[in-house]
């Protein structure tokens, strides 16, 4: 693949970048990136990767645009009210840049479904908006060898770190799976619409950075930020022995006993 | 001894163990770790580890949201 007169323009400030170059942007247009959930964390990271040139975007989401959304998912638009995010979304990344192929997936993920969905690609954003996804697709990532970064926001906070084959998970950090209605989600406590604008942009930065072989990811380490006190925590994370996924004896071992597995736990 | 708990200086015992101080934190039932010196404990380790002089902690909770 030889660029284009216009994608050595587009990709100026890649391509004259030491860790980048044209070697590096090519890898970005035959990347694949599958980014689950197309709301106030999506929002960045997709804008963000399609402008890189990242070439296959999958984007996961079942919802509609909603006035709520408009406050901090800055992929979507007013004229956009009632129209399947992913199709939204679909829009803004082709008007942003024609280079990168858009696969959308109207959907939620499932046990079903999610190896299926994240087979295909190199890399995974976790920008969901519920504790259930955030765990069955970290479950699910672990289990198939596939790098992901997770993200969560609330209020004036938010975290994310990347996962690595073989490195600490978000079962190692918060172990207990997901039990209902134990802690706020953003509907029900707000958020400040431009926190998902921070943790997203890092979780796209790793993102590229795996996808270029460059630097050093966020793995086994947790960021934490805090926006009133404008401190971001940088918290080591050790592979939990207990961890039920990763761990010495995990319960965890395949999507097909997942279920099994939360049976046990009641 | 004096320590650091969720940014604010606090007194304890010497020999203090960690689970103690947790399960003066209320935190029953909510989703967290904790980190001793910017490192997580596991959960199973937190009767035994003793905390000392000086150590700054931090009860880190999951946030859902998207």
């Amino acid at each position: 693949m030889e660029l284009t007169p216009d994608q050595l323009e587009r990709y100026n400030r890649h391509i004259i970048l030491d860790n980048v170059g044209i070697e590096g942007q090519k890898r970005l247009l035959s990347s694949k990136v599958l980014v689950i959930g197309c709301g106030g964390l999506g929002s960045p990271v997709l804008m963000y990767l399609a402008a890189a040139g990242v070439g296959t975007i999958g984007v996961v989401d079942g919802d509609v645009v909603d006035y709520s959304n408009l406050q901090r998912q800055i992929i979507h638009t007013t004229a956009n009210i009632g129209a399947p995010k992913v199709l939204s979304a679909k829009q803004t990344i082709t008007a942003l840049n024609p280079d990168t192929k858009v696969i959308p997936i109207e959907d939620i993920v499932t046990i079903e479904n999610i190896a299926y969905i994240i087979d295909d690609y190199d890399f995974v954003i976790e920008a969901t908006d519920n504790f259930s996804a955030k765990f069955l697709i970290n479950d699910a990532c672990v289990l198939a060898s596939k790098p992901y970064s997770h993200g969560g926001i609330l209020r004036f906070e938010g975290q994310t770190t990347t996962v690595t084959p073989g490195n600490a998970c978000y079962r190692c950090i918060f172990e207990e799976p997901p039990a209902a209605d134990a802690v706020p989600a953003c509907d029900e406590v707000g958020v400040l619409g431009a926190i998902p604008g921070v943790i997203g942009t890092l979780q796209a930065t790793e993102c590229l950075k795996y996808l270029l072989g460059e630097g050093e990811l966020l793995q086994n380490r947790l960021m934490v930020y805090d926006a009133l006190k404008v401190r971001f925590r940088d918290i080591k994370v050790l592979k939990n022995p207990d961890c039920p996924l990763c761990g010495e004896n995990p319960i965890i071992k395949s999507m097909a006993n997942y279920k099994q597995y939360f049976c046990e736990l009641k | 001894m004096k320590l650091t708990v969720n940014g604010e200086q606090k007194e304890l015992d010497d020999g203090t163990a960690l689970q103690v101080l947790i399960d003066e934190m209320n935190l029953e039932g909510k989703r967290y770790a904790v980190e001793v010196n910017r490192e997580i404990v596991p959960k199973r380790q937190h009767p035994e580890y003793v905390l000392k002089e000086g150590d700054v902690v931090e009860v880190v909770h999951a946030v859902g949201g998207g």
